[in-house]
This record gives C-alpha cells, sequence and structure tokens, in this order.
C-alpha cells in the first residue's frame, strides 16, 4: 500500500493506492499527517480511486485524519468511493464529518 | 450436513498475515464461484476477525491464530477464526458499534463490518483462554449458461 500525495493551491490531495488495514495504515496516517501539519491546506482530499481493499483500519484512519485537519482548519473530503467501501465507511457516520463523493458521482 | 471442502491454517499473529488470510481464504471460498461482492465481503470480515487476534487477543505478543473455513453443498461458508489470547469479558458490550477497548485509531466498528457483511457471526470467548469468532455466509445460487 502506498499514498502520493499532491498539492494544488488550498488543497491537499492524497492517492491512496492498494490494500488498506490495520497492517498498512501506520506509515500512510503518518505521511497524510506530516503533509497537513506542514502545508496546511484549506481542504484535505482523500481520493480512493486506487484502493482495492479497506476494512474498518481504513475507517480509523479517515477519522484521525479529519482530527489532523480539523487542527489546521481544513475541511476533509473523500473521493473516488467504491461501493465496497462505501458500505464500510456508511456504518461509521463519517457522513457527518466529511464530504464523500462515490465513484459514480466523480464522472459527468 | 457434512462439509464439502476445509482447509485449515495456523498462522502467527503478525499485522503481516492479515493480508495473507483473508486472500487464502478468498482463494478457498473462490472454488464456489462467489459474485464479485460476495467475494470482498467474505475477505473485509475474515480481515476483521483476523486483525482483532493481532491486535486484541495477544496484546504486544505474538500469538497464534487458527482458521477453518469449509463450505457446504448448499453454498454456506463458514469459517472459524480463533485465538487462545485474553479473552473478551463482555461480548455484548465488545459486538457494539464504535465500542473499542484501544484508543488510537480503533473505531470500534470490526464486529458491526462482520455482521452486516455476513449472515452471521458467533462470538465464543472465555477471559484468559481466548475467542472463537464464526463467520457464516450463504453464497446466491449462479445459473451458468
Ligand atoms: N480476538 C479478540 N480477543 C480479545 N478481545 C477482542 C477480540 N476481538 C475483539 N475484541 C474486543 O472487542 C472490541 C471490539 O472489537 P471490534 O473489532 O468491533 O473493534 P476494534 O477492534 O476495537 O476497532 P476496529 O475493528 O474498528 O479497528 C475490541 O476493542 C476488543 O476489546
Ligand atoms: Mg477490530
Amino acid at each position: 500500500m502506498s499514498v502520493r500525495i499532491e498539492l494544488s493551491e488550498d488543497k491537499l490531495i492524497a492517492y491512496l493506492e492498494g490494500e488498506l488495514d490495520h497492517h498498512a495504515a501506520p506509515p500512510i496516517r503518518q505521511q497524510i499527517d506530516e503533509a497537513i501539519l506542514q502545508h496546511k491546506p484549506k481542504k484535505l482530499i482523500i481520493d480512493f480511486e486506487a484502493l482495492s481493499f479497506m476494512d474498518s483500519s481504513g475507517i480509523g484512519l479517515v477519522m484521525g485524519r479529519y482530527k489532523t485537519a480539523s487542527e489546521v482548519g481544513a475541511t476533509l473530503t473523500v473521493q473516488n468511493i467504491s461501493a465496497q467501501v462505501y458500505k464500510v465507511m456508511r456504518l461509521s457516520g463519517i457522513d457527518r464529518i466529511a464530504v464523500i463523493k462515490l465513484k459514480s458521482q466523480m464522472r459527468g | 450436513m457434512k462439509a464439502v471442502n476445509q482447509i485449515k491454517l495456523t498462522l502467527p499473529s503478525l499485522s503481516a498475515n492479515e493480508g495473507f488470510a483473508r486472500v487464502a481464504v478468498g482463494a478457498f471460498v473462490s472454488q464456489l464461484d462467489p459474485t464479485v461482492d460476495e467475494l470482498a465481503d467474505i475477505k473485509t470480515a475474515v480481515s476483521e476477525a483476523v486483525t482483532n487476534c493481532a491486535v486484541h487477543a495477544y496484546g504486544d505478543a505474538i500469538g497464534t491464530i487458527y482458521i477453518i473455513a469449509e463450505y457446504y453443498s448448499d453454498r454456506t461458508v463458514k469459517i472459524k477464526i480463533k485465538d487462545k489470547g485474553c479473552g473478551i469479558e463482555n461480548i455484548e458490550q465488545a459486538m457494539q458499534p464504535m465500542w473499542s477497548s484501544l484508543g488510537g485509531e480503533r473505531a470500534g466498528l470490526g464486529f458491526a463490518v462482520m455482521q452486516s457483511f455476513t449472515d452471521g457471526v458467533k462470538v465464543r470467548s472465555v477471559l484468559g483462554k481466548g475467542t472463537t469468532v464464526t463467520l457464516k455466509k450463504v453464497l446466491s445460487q449462479r445459473v451458468h449458461i
């Protein structure tokens, strides 16, 4: 699993790739947090397009990044969410703290 | 009813084995030609149960995780994930969504995921002895042309 971080103006976009589980989460968490604290964006966007698996550890990762983003006053959007990942997210009430954009909503 | 096929896996509770366990069980279940969603559901539920063995059962130590997966002629899949770790004091509370005994970034959603992604979750646990989680999933009938 890996994360690629892109900055554009006041946006910080973290592109996740691979399988996000308890084993993979710690270095991803650290890289995204470092980037948030260093660049203090207005918007944090986590992109799930290239993510092939996620379990509840992914929820922990998103909620944790929401906290870090809040510390610098940034909002959180999670985008390119597959139907399978959405089934996990739906259980968590993440939609109350973040904007969720499903894969199907991203096109057109 | 007798299982048509069965596998047993024994592995150390290293976090690196979370991925291996779900992929191995997924490969076994693939013999039944499940739908993409059914397979993803099973892998996610197995990942939750195995991760719990790695995170909670043995504390900072490394113990053993025992997995038995089997399927029946009616396309029922049963997966037993067992540890000989600390056990769960209050199973009802543990299965409550958003409840976690650990801080950090645990969402407390593992059991909720297992429940919503399968057709049945049974938990047996004895404090100081260990925990067995049994997941059941009934696969849809597939029509082959
Ligand atoms: N195999 C186990 N051995 C001992 N305790 C367990 C085991 N599995 C679960 N538990 C207990 O049940 C609680 C709830 O488990 P659950 O998987 O729902 O949440 P979590 O693991 O804390 O968080 P998450 O799965 O969202 O990362 C755990 O916090 C732990 O106290
Ligand atoms: Mg868990």
